[in-house]
């Protein structure tokens, strides 16, 4: 690249007592004195989150209000930091919501130990964990950042479920040809 | 206003100097929250408004507003001051280090002494100023006294036994010195041009204002006029004295921590602030007495042309308690004005290289000051000859 040399013009005499400089810089800055603020004020306005936004893992429940989860505990297994903690339990055989043979009884997630990098809901086979749009997690005790499993079902909610695949299940073993 | 309070001279002079002080005191508190609003609406937010005791939260439009502007922060930051972790530090001389912020108190509040706040006219029409000591002295207790100020700098920045404090220090000591000369030589047009030969001489601050409210063209002028460049190179001393930016030499925290009050927490610290702002009130009412015409509302509209205009409406306008109240509205209101200039230049101007605080002092504003006393003093000889 060739090189292309600059001068650097002498300062004016204004320039040299700085004054104009000053006084255009205090006008710069009493127009902002005046002008409508730009901060968001974080309690009463929120954000607007961007869909697929990595926030808190949340448990979700299918459309017909059964838990996905079948406390397979890979999302366990997976976790680097050891933030969650799954207690399988099974489901009674006569439960008005039975599909599979298993849910979680407990189901912890240690938000002090999260560190929201969602390998818990890539390697969940059932789609029951999700990262979702809550990103406040405050409390005021260690107690209190642990999420419980009503707490992560009231956090997730439902989402849209395309495959109904427990209905399939549910289907064909009532007709025969399980699989 | 000894003719409406009969009372002994020394109970008179407490009460006076108590409402010098609750004047004062509040005002140099209300600064640190005034720093903060400003310094938030310069950049473009809303600056403190959460705090809100809990009547006034129930309080409808009133008590919303005053959250919004933050007032209630003050009570907020005393109290976290007051009761917050005090820590020291367990290398240090206690008793310095206890007696430092206390000593910079003492400067601060005595200086007031002999600043005239406002006037009122006798039965007679004389002008007797609003000051707790008229002295001759006037400003030179105001320079020996303020710059008195630098020694709790000084002691607090020692008695920290630790290396930053003490360049803090330092520095405020070396800049105090070299401003302190083109401040003090700045003033001495405005005292050779009101000080007439063979008249009585006097530094007296009341004289000053009683100069620039003469009538006429060149007498109700301020000294801002007729002495631009004493005003500046007094105006850009008064900022280094007081180490506001960009003189923000002392405590510049970008390369020293935060110069002499490292080691300070709590209300010590926050001490060395109250002492800060009452040389910034005091030294721009100074600089409001000098050269902005004092109590006079306008240039060229003295406090006794307001009083005639005001008259027209009621025999009231003439009461000696009106006129001084108002006098001290005026003159306060121009404080304030002054201190909100503070915190403008504050929010637009980067801090200067200490090189260059040494530089502007000694190779700028001292020639230009004594270039300044120069022109005057011959300009004053052929117009008085």
């Amino acid at each position: 690249m060739a090189v292309i040399p600059v001068d650097r013009k002498p300062l004016s005499f204004a320039e040299r007592t700085y004054m104009p400089q000053i006084l255009s810089g205090m006008k710069i800055t009493f127009k902002h004195l005046m002008a409508p603020k730009v901060t968001m004020e974080y309690p009463e306005e929120r954000p607007a989150i961007p869909a697929g936004y990595r926030g808190v893992p949340t448990l979700v429940k299918d459309p017909n209000g059964r838990e996905k989860c079948v406390s397979c505990q890979l999302c366990e297994f997976v976790c680097p930091p050891k933030a969650i903690r799954i207690t399988p339990g099974e489901i009674p055989p006569d439960a008005p919501t039975r599909h599979v043979e298993k849910a979680p009884q407990a189901f912890d997630i240690d938000m002090l130990r999260c560190i929201y990098c969602g390998l818990c809901q890539e390697v969940c086979p059932e789609e029951a964990i999700f990262l979702q749009q809550q990103y406040t997690m405050t409390g005021y005790s260690r107690e209190e950042m642990v999420n419980h499993k009503d707490r992560l079902y009231e956090l997730g909610g439902t989402l849209p479920d395309e495959h109904y695949k427990w209905d399939k299940k549910k289907a064909a073993e009532e007709h025969g040809n399980a699989h | 206003m000894s003719d409406f309070f009969q009372l002994h001279p020394i109970l008179l002079g407490i009460l006076k100097g108590l409402a010098v002080i609750l004047v004062i005191f509040p005002i140099a508190g209300v600064c640190s929250l005034a720093e903060r609003k400003v310094s938030a609406w310069i950049q473009g937010r809303p600056g403190p408004n959460r705090a809100i005791p809990p009547w006034f939260a129930w309080v409808p439009v009133i008590g919303p507003f005053l959250q919004r502007l933050g007032v209630f922060h003050l009570m907020a930051d005393g109290g976290k001051l007051l009761f917050k972790e005090d820590p020291i530090p367990g290398h240090v001389n206690k008793f310095y280090f206890m007696l430092a912020p206390l000593v910079g108190l003492v400067p601060a509040f005595t200086t007031v002494v002999v600043v005239p706040f406002g006037a009122y006219f006798d039965q007679a029409g004389h002008l007797i100023p609003l000051v707790l000591a008229n002295v001759d002295v006037g400003l030179l207790a105001v320079f020996a006294v303020s710059s008195l100020g630098v020694y709790s700098l000084i002691l607090a920045g020692w008695a920290s036994n630790s290396k930053y404090p003490f360049l803090g220090a330092v520095r405020a000591t070396s800049q105090l010195v070299s401003y302190e000369l083109a401040m003090t030589l700045s003033v001495l047009p405005v005292f050779l041009w009101i000080n007439a030969p063979g008249m009585s001489g006097s530094l007296s601050l009341a004289r000053v204002v009683d100069f620039q409210s003469q009538a006429g063209f060149w007498g109700g002028a301020w000294f801002v006029f007729t002495m631009p460049i004493s005003a500046f190179v007094f105006l850009v001393s008064l900022f280094a004295e007081t180490n506001r930016q960009p003189f923000d030499m002392p405590e510049s925290e970008a390369d020293l921590v935060g110069g002499f009050h490292t080691e300070y927490g709590a209300f010590k610290w926050s001490l060395f602030f109250v002492n800060e702002y009452a040389h910034m009130t005091v030294g721009s009412g100074v600089f409001i007495l000098l050269f902005l015409g004092g109590w006079n509302p306008l240039p060229w509209v003295s406090l006794a042309t307001l009083i005639g205009w005001l008259s027209h409406l009621g025999a009231w306008a003439a009461h000696p308690l009106f006129v001084g109240v108002l006098s001290v509205v005026i003159f306060i209101t121009k404080i304030i004005t002054m201190l909100f200039v503070f915190m403008w230049v504050r929010w637009t101007l980067p801090r200067f290289r200490y090189d260059q605080v040494m530089k502007i002092g000694w190779q700028r504003l001292l020639p230009l000051a004594i270039a300044n006393l120069i022109v005057y003093t011959v300009g004053i000889a052929l117009l008085q000859k």
